[in-house]
């Protein structure tokens, strides 16, 4: 049974969230990823005031496709995260509470996570036309120019989601792997 | 000589860009749904059931399966009786993805230069790879490749000593360290022999293969279906969430190579592996 949550998400959501867990996501999610996460980052090093406050809000790695006419937003699952590990820890120390992806994460990332008591969900990559229907209304917030890889403010009601890291660290990737080749072996499955 | 029209050639690709984008193919829907069949997890189940609602949506809806709607790789199989009329069959190819993805609105993911990185706004240049055959036909394959499971491919130059065992190892090994990244359940194309070059076109056209097909010399298909069933194993799953479902296909394309090497190439493909076809 799928745990429901709202953004942004507080201290105690957080904390309460385990490893494995499946949920639905409503709320305001913030678009970010390769290019746009490198322009964040240079207005850290400027002083420059960043588009969206990060305090206890999500983010959610993903480019869009264009809307058809009559849609809010094109497929839009998401992006493998570990490509945005080398940004993430700052953006974590500065009060993001919450991403989206798909994949591993590293190590620094994983314990950037667990000193600022926050979560990585991932969402099911590929299922980009499931997903898009649960966004409600979608607006370029920052850096247009950059196409699909603009700052975009989703609304989102039952975004799917599981939890697969926790803030203590624990990791839904190797226990739910861990668990199926246990499994698998014990069944000697052709 | 055979003439063929350059507007022709644009037509049949926008069509295809579309086609391969939007409308799962069906050896891939019928893989993913007799997999849901014999998954051991609920997650990975209700993960195959995911997809399947998703490929469902994307066809009445005529939207993208995946918004990582690739960079278009396209396989040409020129007669050389054909004349292509009216302009170079490269702008052509290149004019039909310009086309197909601004019509079928599907993503702009290509960039002008792999340093600079500005997008160029249309999806193009494609990849295109020719093949010169007798005869007047023209058959264009075209393959959007994302870049989540492009990006976990690999290749290795192996010692000729390292036989069938190296092969099977490297493959594994590859599969395993990718994890959940390339959109489990993949297909893996893998190419052996050849040169460096040769080893990773084959991986890739081996990605075009219909999944109930095997390759016909049985050692290759025995080097697959053993390769499937280890990679089924690991326990990944779908979306790495834990489960048996990690491929749904390895296909094996093999050519002669050097007395010094055993060249071997992965090439990764997402549960969509997106493919379309055209003759002309």
């Amino acid at each position: 049974m799928a745990i429901s949550i709202h953004t942004p998400l507080t201290e105690e959501v957080v904390r309460n969230l385990k490893a494995g867990e499946e949920v639905l996501i409503s709320g305001i999610l913030y678009t970010l990823r390769d290019a746009a996460h490198k322009r964040l980052i240079r207005c850290l090093d400027e002083g420059i005031p960043l588009p969206f406050d990060l305090a206890g809000q999500v983010i959610y790695y993903v480019g869009p496709c264009p809307a058809p006419p009559g849609k809010i937003i094109g497929s839009a699952g998401p992006t493998t995260s570990g490509r945005m590990d080398a940004y993430a820890p700052r953006l974590l120390d500065l009060g993001l509470k919450g991403m989206i992806g798909k994949g591993q994460r590293n190590e620094i990332v994983i314990s950037a996570m667990k000193r600022n008591n926050a979560v990585y969900f991932g969402a099911i990559g590929g299922a980009a036309a499931l997903i898009a229907r649960s966004v409600l209304e979608e607006e370029v917030i920052a850096f247009p120019e950059l196409g699909t890889e603009a700052v975009r403010r989703l609304l989102v009601r039952d975004f799917p989601a599981f939890v697969v890291i926790d803030a203590e660290g624990n990791d839904f990737y190797e226990t739910g792997r861990e668990a199926a080749s246990a499994q698998l072996r014990q069944k000697g499955s052709p | 000589m055979r003439e063929v029209a350059w507007d022709k050639i644009v037509e049949a690709v926008a069509a295809c860009c579309i086609e391969a984008n939007c409308n799962l193919n069906p050896d891939v829907e019928e893989a993913l749904r007799s997999a849901g069949e014999s998954e051991i997890t609920e997650t990975g189940r209700s993960v195959l059931g995911c997809l399947l609602e998703n490929a469902c949506i994307a066809r009445e809806e005529r939207v993208a399966i995946c918004q990582d709607t690739g960079m278009v790789v396209v396989f040409v199989t020129l007669g050389q009786e054909v004349h292509i009329s009216g302009g170079l069959l490269t702008d052509a190819i290149d004019e039909g993805v310009r086309r197909g993805y601004a019509e079928g609105f599907l993503r702009k993911s290509v960039v002008d230069d792999p340093l600079l990185r500005r997008n160029t706004g249309d999806n193009t240049p494609a990849v295109i790879h020719l093949s010169l055959v007798a005869g007047d036909g023209l058959l264009i394959e075209l393959s959007p490749k994302g870049f989540g499971s492009e990006n976990m491919s690999a290749l290795a130059m192996l010692k000729p000593s390292d036989g069938v065992e190296g092969v099977r190892r490297f493959v594994l090994d590859t599969v395993d360290k990718a994890g959940a990244n390339p959109c489990p359940p993949i297909v893996i194309g893998v190419g052996l022999g050849g040169t460096m070059e040769k080893a990773a076109l084959m991986a890739k056209h081996a990605l075009l293969r219909p999944l109930d097909r095997h390759h016909p010399l049985p050692h290759l298909r025995e080097l697959e279906t053993g390769l499937l069933r280890e990679i089924n194993r690991l326990g990944i799953g779908p979306a790495g969430l834990g489960g048996k479902t990690t491929a749904l296909g390895v296909h094996v394309e093999s050519y002669p190579t050097h007395i010094a090497g055993l060249p071997v190439a992965v090439n990764i493909s997402c549960h969509v592996t997106r493919h379309a076809s055209v003759t002309l």
